[in-house]
């Protein structure tokens, strides 16, 4: 096992990763069972697919917790919620 | 009808590649993460800070003012490369020997070490034996790029537009010299002036690569670095402490790993957001045209 410590893990920082490692493998199987990505213009006029939802959810997802920890600071549970929230109302409509 | 693509084998070809990008951006971007929750004195011992260096960075006035100036910074930058770089490419030969002659002038300025760059202007600059310099004051004008912070802006800003509007000219340039005859043609049959000709054919022809070099001028002066550091140092005073300027002290001068770490990432997160914006509202016109 190679030394990894120069990494600094620590176990939220490998959970958060490992999370966004499983959102690609259930793409890449959502991909398998239903393949062409979903294309389809939503609600913004975009014209998306299951990747870019994914991204927009996540990238919009770090700038929910970036500014409610800029704008009211910690505890980070209530940009969490919203963050989801934010993910569904992506993956529904836009 | 689904046509499905049954033979993928060529994407193990793409490994190479995943794993050049694992070790030099993955990888590290992880660190990253990694170090910008925690604090360290060295010697791998970390301790866990939790969102405490975002806090700080979010809240600082030192990063709000570097992230001000910085978008001031890439604002002018780009509403003038841009128009300029289309002005020149049109302005360009399109056959004879003149096209080498402006091709080889134009990427003159790209072949330039960043770091030479900002050493030259620094010497063109000097109020005192530069040419550049001794030229303004010898009109009049009060200029001292070391002194005065209006000064070290304009010299930035020169200096940026000198060194990378051959980019926007080049590209600008192919996209052009890639629109057929016809165009140009059927406009002159219509009647349509040279003002037409631009908005109407050449304008939105070139839209693919004015799409790649307002995101490609974006990226670059907003990861802004050498030049203005060898240039000016961030200074006078703070004046030109861009964000990369004002990241470099804080990991390297300091030794801030875990506020460098999420100042990096914050960094990055509006870097990404922004160019997400760029391109979608670009494309978004590429489309409705």
């Amino acid at each position: 096992m190679p030394d990894l410590s120069w990494m600094a893990w620590t176990w939220p920082t490998a959970a958060f990763f490992a999370l966004l490692a499983l959102a690609l493998v259930a793409m890449t199987l959502w991909e398998k069972f239903a393949p062409g990505g979903g294309p389809r213009r939503g609600i913004l006029g975009l014209d998306t697919t299951r990747g870019d939802r994914l991204f927009i959810s996540v990238l919009g997802g770090v700038i929910i917790h970036l500014a409610w920890l800029g704008l009211f600071g910690p505890p980070l549970l209530a940009p969490l919620g919203v963050s989801i929230l934010f993910a569904v109302g992506v993956f529904r409509w836009v | 009808m689904n046509h499905r693509v049954t033979h993928q084998k060529a994407w193990w070809m793409v490994l190479p590649v995943v794993a050049l990008v694992a070790f030099n951006a993955v990888i590290p971007l992880m660190t990253v993460v990694n170090y910008s929750f925690q604090e360290t004195f060295g010697d791998n011992v970390f301790f866990w800070e939790g969102t405490r260096w975002y806090l700080q960075i979010l809240q600082s006035d030192r990063f709000h003012a570097a992230l001000y100036r910085q978008l001031i910074f890439t604002g002018i930058v780009l509403a003038v490369e841009i128009p300029l770089g289309i002005a020149i490419a049109l302005c360009m030969p399109r056959k004879g020997i003149g096209v080498s002659v402006c091709l080889v002038l134009m990427a003159l300025p790209l072949l330039i070490p960043w770091n030479v760059v900002g050493a030259m202007w620094n010497i063109f600059a000097l109020p005192d034996i530069g040419l550049l310099g001794r030229g303004i004051n010898a009109l009049g004008i009060d200029y001292n790029f070391t002194r005065q912070p209006l000064s070290a802006w304009f010299t930035v800003i020169l200096m940026d537009i000198w060194h990378w509007t051959s980019l926007v000219v080049l590209l600008c340039y192919a996209g052009l010299c890639a629109i057929p005859n016809a165009y140009y043609q059927a406009g002159k049959i219509d009647g349509a002036g040279n003002w037409q000709i631009f908005r109407h054919i050449q304008l939105p022809k070139l839209k693919r690569v004015l799409t790649i070099a307002i995101l490609l001028r974006f990226m670059d002066s907003f990861m802004i670095y050498t030049e203005p550091f060898v240039l000016t140092g961030g200074g006078p005073g703070n004046a030109t402490t861009f964000l990369s300027i004002d990241l470099v002290k804080i990991a390297l001068g300091q030794f801030d790993l875990g506020p460098a770490a999420a100042m990096s990432l914050i960094y990055f997160i509006i870097i990404l957001l922004l160019c997400w914006v760029f391109h979608t509202l670009m494309m978004r016109g590429e489309e409705r045209s």
